[in-house]
């Protein structure tokens, strides 16, 4: 009887230990995010300094992957596609001008990409990382290397509820707020800075889905 | 006809300055759509969504009182031109 006690414990605790390594590993292991947005909530918002008023607008053409970790945010792979053609500004003829050949040349280059390289001063609290994300920014055919501020929060578990419950699984968000200079992309070098500032304030606000099958 | 343009002229200004009053005195640009904020309640990210709506800007005003000064012009232009000859003896 004693023996047979012994058996069924250890046979229980094995069970219960492979239950918790898998577990472990389900949760551990890297997620891939998708970063097309049905619900059209992603967003790049822009704004540059002119006398008038500013050149505030926004994208909302985005795509792309990001591989994250919540055990080890540090390993964050991945990269955002914007398309150019989906900036948008509330005038039509600056929107005209934004498109044209000056500007961002969306027909010969219609697509806006980040490629995320290595992520450093990484700080981690609760759901929420805080990081400085080091990548090439491709903007008008010019790739450049930039270190961007981002806000990484994992909402475990919250795909149902974004999803009216028709797919079950976690979400990333992802914010950044970060300044890009027009002339380093070629973006109408010609247009005075009195004109039109330099500086492209550029804030990021994203959600991707890792759905669970 | 003087009278006309000066009427037309006037009331080209006083509309223009109305319609640019009542749609929100914009002081920038004119706009045809306006974003407006919204919030994911899950993510609680921002985002926009544009309305459709046309809301004149300093752009229309200026375009209008310009139109205005042309005709209020021609009119006093057309009234010098209008004016009878001097037929008083020497």
């Amino acid at each position: 009887m004693k023996k047979y006690m012994t058996m069924h414990l250890a046979r229980r605790a094995a069970r219960f230990s492979a239950s918790l390594v898998l577990a472990l590993t389900a949760t551990a292991a890297p997620q891939t995010f998708d970063f097309k947005d049905p619900k059209g909530v992603n967003n790049a918002v822009f704004e540059l300094d002119a006398p008038l008023e500013s050149i505030n607008g926004t994208a909302n053409g985005v795509s792309g992957e990001i591989r994250f970790d919540p055990a080890n945010p540090a390993a964050l792979e991945g990269r955002i596609v914007v398309e150019s053609a989906s900036l948008h500004v509330p005038n039509p003829m600056m929107k005209e001008h934004l498109h044209g050949k000056d500007w961002l040349d969306v027909a010969k280059h219609p697509t806006i990409t980040f490629e995320a390289g290595k992520l450093t001063n990484v700080r981690t609290q609760g759901d929420d990382t805080t990081a400085d994300v080091t990548g090439k920014f491709t903007l008008k055919g010019v790739t450049r290397e930039i270190t961007v501020p981002v806000r990484l929060t994992y909402l475990k578990d919250k795909l149902g509820a974004r999803s009216n419950g028709r797919m079950q699984g976690d979400l990333l968000v992802v914010r950044s707020k970060f300044t890009l200079k027009r002339s380093d992309f070629g973006l109408n070098p010609g247009a005075p800075t009195d004109k039109v500032a330099n500086e492209i304030a550029l804030t990021l606000s994203l959600a991707g889905a890792a759905p669970r099958s | 006809m003087k009278r006309w343009l000066q009427l037309l002229a006037a009331l080209l200004a006083l509309g223009t300055l109305t319609f640019w009053l009542a749609t929100g005195a914009h002081r920038g640009w004119t706009r045809t759509s306006v974003a407006v904020e919204k919030t994911d309640e899950i993510t609680g990210l921002t985002y926009r969504e544009y309305e459709s709506r046309f809301v004149p800007g300093v752009d229309v005003l200026g375009a209008g009182l310009l139109g205005a000064l042309v005709v209020a012009t021609a009119g006093v232009l057309m009234r010098g031109r209008s004016r009878p000859p001097d037929r008083s003896p020497p």
